[in-house]
């Protein structure tokens, strides 16, 4: 056990946890914030994607005492009201069928946008291609991130 | 408008009033997951009538409609209210949607499975809004004192001309819900629905685009515990002893047990299906600790069957292949005869490999069992059949125990198969503390009710002319007989026999999405491909001549899952001109062509690919679909392009296969599913409009692609592909 202080969407969150523990069960069982998803605990899902500043990183590799001071962000802070450019392009294309994957689609989506704000659809998918979605949503999610680069640089 | 008798609904409408005491209800729900807008705040309901067990209307005009059935995806949580609210004739923007608890006395058939939850749900939906509609008409006509067929409604406004009142709902829904139900209600004209067939986004999208707690893993309850299951490692093994104690000293771990899931004399329901009968259950504080937890423990099995490895089930499925089944499944003409005088015969085999259903959300669910009684609480798609399996393992009466079903991430038919919540409920019991069982990746891909591994043998025969006068298929599975011997081209050619068989394995498998038509209806479909080339025809209308000669000869009844060939004819002819077949194809591109009835539901698609290296590039399916009068064409594509991607995806790159009852695929840097960059660039579907009942729309767009990629491959690389997956190697991904 240790202890340590988290950036977590803007609140310093304290917490005393065992060091090897994944920022993912950190995150959903410590702080119960479980938007954040368990899909395979082996960096092949994207799942549990979370932004390391401004890096999207998956949290499942992601052990707590690795984190330091570096800002986190997880789907529940990605904006204050749910109207970041993705998540609103996400909700025009309707993209989800059950939901559970898209927390870590979007978190992937607008990490990537910021540093490629004008993406060709051949890099969309080299981008999104570690993100499973077991319903197929994918030709929506393409069509949402276009979407939302647009938005982005109306 | 057509006049329905409401009888068959009466006495659970009467009893759900009851219920809710007096027709009045609190619920503040909605406005649980957002903070209200001062908008919001000015029409906050200050009570809530229960006009009956689908919905409630609020004082202000507000409605909360039930959404009944379970949501693994297909949205039926926006289609359901959907179609009440067309019926109670109201503004949709004043809609909220709660899922419903399990209630069968109210809401029947609570199952989502066979793609059935609309076309089952259609009339009692439609019911529900129009006698609750009926019924602020009569409070209306009383408090008025106007005849009730003076007035009209719209949009949540009640109307009499005559003597110039009006009223909103929300000021009649207090005595609506004092009014006896009407023995018989109008219904609307599907020409006049303004909500059905309409684009409505997913009640819960602005949930999901914010990661609020839906699903059965994110449940926190006070005092929870988590619990996590070990399996026996391969089917044929069971549990025999451990050591648990230096791992019962790991930190935070709370207990390590044998659990007895199933104890001998329990009453088992179908949907047990694959739960197995003792398990080792780890219990802790924490996910993290309990996964350390489970491999730090040393199990003993023992071995009880045979170990079965994927060459084993392939040597028995070719050996049960080349034996005559005792018994034809349909038999017309003479088959043996007609192949003598054929002037063409051609025979191909097909094959695919067990799959794993691999939910994004692994298999979970909480339950909290004290002595009196059972709340549990999670993902499933049979909550009814758990609840009678729980009355015999906790040997509870039905009444004491509570099942509510929380949003699935995903289903595919795996969530039929309940054994997780009967395990959650008899950890709960042991600990006497609520608990969360939760399976890892690898649990859920190992202990699967897996998709069956198939072999079918097609063969064909043709006159002088080209004509098919001869068609035979033999399939066989793995605890699966596969063929469906009423379905297409039976009726189409003379002389038809079907025959099938299957193969007991100690490997469990069960429903995966549209089961059985998964894989036979794209080897049928790359088969019938061949057939037409063999016959120098183009594949669109060799196929049409068959409808053609169907049409003459029905098989059955199409209630019955036998089909419509005009129907069927109606999508190829659609999608035949919506991808411009003969002239649309570009460049280097390959097209291929198949259709398919399942699910009460008719498909045809045309696929275009190009070759990357050995990697197929679908650049564009174009989708004709039947499925009757479509509730909601948005998510409605949003199946239809799922299924597509889910059949691309399993044929080209997915299996499970065993080595000594082992699975050899645990997680997904073993076992491949379709990623973004190899789904197609483009979907573009096509609904037929014909005004006929609701009918199947989560499935039936699966099983055909797999045969119009099969045939557009053979167009691009001059191959055959026979085989499922059709690319197994592994691919890279980022
Ligand atoms: S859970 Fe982290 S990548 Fe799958
Ligand atoms: S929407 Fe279900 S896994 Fe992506």
């Amino acid at each position: 056990m240790a202890n340590f202080n988290l950036k977590i969407n803007g609140e310093t969150q304290q917490l005393e946890v065992d060091p090897t523990t994944p920022m993912l069960w950190v995150l959903r069982d410590h702080l119960k914030l479980v938007g954040t998803k368990y899909g395979c605990g082996v960096a092949q899902c994207g799942a549990c994607t979370i932004h390391l500043g401004d890096t999207a990183v998956r949290s499942c590799q992601l052990p707590i005492s690795a984190v330091g001071d570096q800002e986190i962000t997880t789907i529940e802070g990605l904006s204050e009201n749910g109207d970041h450019p993705v998540q609103q392009a996400w909700i025009e294309e309707d993209v989800y069928q059950c939901g559970y994957c898209q927390a870590g689609q979007i978190m992937n989506a607008s990490a990537f946008l910021k540093s490629n704000p004008n993406p060709t659809d051949a890099e969309i998918e080299t981008a999104m291609n570690g993100n499973i979605c077991r319903c197929g949503t994918y030709t929506r999610i393409k069509k949402a991130i276009k979407k939302a680069a647009t938005s982005e640089n109306a | 408008m057509t006049l329905v008798k409401t009888s068959y609904n009466r006495r659970s409408f009467l009893k759900s009033s009851a219920l809710a005491g007096g027709g009045m209800m609190l619920g503040f729900s909605w406005l649980a997951s957002c903070k209200p807008s001062p908008e919001q705040l000015k029409s906050i309901p200050k009570e809530w009538f229960d006009i009956n067990g689908f919905l409630k209307i609020a004082d202000n005009g507000m409605v909360t409609i039930m959404s009944p059935n379970p949501e693994i995806g297909q949205n039926v949580k926006t289609a359901m209210p959907m179609i009440i609210a067309e019926e109670l004739d109201i503004d949709w923007d004043d809609v909220t949607v709660e899922q419903a608890p399990l209630n069968t006395e109210i809401f029947t058939r609570q199952l989502a499975g066979g793609s059935q939850s609309i076309r089952h749900g259609w009339e009692a939906l439609r019911m529900a809004g129009a006698t609750a509609r009926q019924m602020l008409i009569m409070a209306a006509a009383t408090a008025w004192q106007v005849p009730a067929s003076e007035i009209t409604t719209k949009a949540g406004v009640i109307t009499h001309e005559g003597s110039k009142n009006t009223a909103g709902y929300g000021e009649m829904a207090s005595a609506a819900a004092a009014v006896d139900v009407p023995e018989e209600v109008p219904l609307k004209d599907a020409a006049d629905f303004t909500i059905i067939g309409t684009d409505r986004k997913n009640v819960d999208g602005p949930k999901i685009v914010t990661g609020q707690p839906m699903f059965g893993l994110d449940i926190q309850e006070e005092g929870m515990l988590t619990a996590m299951i070990i399996h026996p490692p391969a089917f044929g093994m069971a549990y025999k002893s451990m050591d648990a104690e230096a791992v019962k000293a790991m930190p935070g771990i709370k207990d390590v047990f044998p659990i007895d899931v199933y104890p001998e004399g329990v009453e088992k329901q179908w949907s047990d299906g694959g739960g197995i009968a003792k398990l080792v259950a780890v219990v802790g504080e924490s996910t993290w600790q309990c996964m350390q937890a489970k491999k730090a423990l040393t199990v003993e099995w023992e071995v009880t069957s045979e170990l079965q490895s994927s060459a084993d089930h392939d040597e028995a499925l070719t050996k049960l292949l080349n034996t005559k089944p005792k018994q034809a499944a349909r038999e017309d003409g003479n088959v043996a005869k007609a192949f003598k005088n054929a002037a063409q015969v051609i025979e191909r085999t097909y094959s695919a490999p067990f799959l794993a259903h691999n939910t994004m959300e692994p298999m979970n669910f909480f339950a909290h069992v004290t002595a009196d009684e059972a709340k549990l609480r999670g993902p499933i798609q049979t909550p009814e059949f758990l609840e009678k399996t729980l009355v015999s393992v906790l040997d509870m009466p039905l009444e004491k125990i509570d099942i509510m079903m929380t949003r699935m991430g995903g289903g595919f038919g795996r969530r039929l198969y309940g054994h997780f919540g009967v395990e959650a409920a008899v950890i709960s019991k042991k600990m006497q503390a609520p608990i969360k069982l939760v399976y890892t990746r690898e649990d859920d891909m190992t202990q699967g009710t897996y998709r069956p591994s198939y072999k079918v043998r097609y063969k064909a025969g043709l006159d002088e002319k080209g004509s098919l006068i001869a068609w035979q298929v033999r399939g066989v599975g793995t605890n699966d007989d596969l063929v469906f011997e009423n379905r297409f081209p039976a009726g189409a050619v003379d002389n038809y026999l079907a025959e099938k068989q299957l193969l007991e394995t100690n490997v469990t498998t069960g429903a995966w999405r549209a089961p059985r038509s998964n894989f036979i209806a794209g080897a049928e479909q790359a088969f019938m491909d061949e057939v037409a080339e063999l016959a120098k025809k183009d594949p669109i209308e060799f196929r049409l001549e068959l409808f053609d000669r169907a049409i003459n000869n029905p098989v059955g009844d199409p209630e019955t899952n036998d089909y419509d060939p005009k129907r069927y004819a109606g999508v190829l002819k659609l999608v035949k001109e919506k991808a411009d077949w003969t002239n649309g194809k570009k460049g280097n591109t390959a097209r291929g062509v198949a259709s398919y009835y399942c699910h009460n539901s008719y498909v045809a698609q045309v696929l275009d690919l190009t070759m990357d290296g050995d990697t197929p590039k679908i650049e564009k399916v174009w989708c004709a679909v039947d499925c009757g009068i479509v509730i909601n064409p948005l998510s409605a594509r949003n199946q239809i392009e799922g299924g597509i991607i889910d059949g691309i995806g399993h044929a080209t790159y997915s299996q499970l296969t065993f080595k000594d009852g082992k699975p050899e695929q645990e997680n997904f840097d073993t076992y491949n599913l379709i990623r973004n960059g190899q789904a197609p660039k483009e979907i573009e579907t096509f609904f037929v409009d014909n005004g006929i009942d609701p009918t199947g729309l989560g499935e039936p767009s699966l099983p055909p692609v797999i045969g119009a990629l099969a045939n557009a491959l053979y167009k691009s690389t001059g191959q055959r592909y026979y085989h499922q997956p059709f690319i197994s190697e592994r691919q890279v991904v980022g």
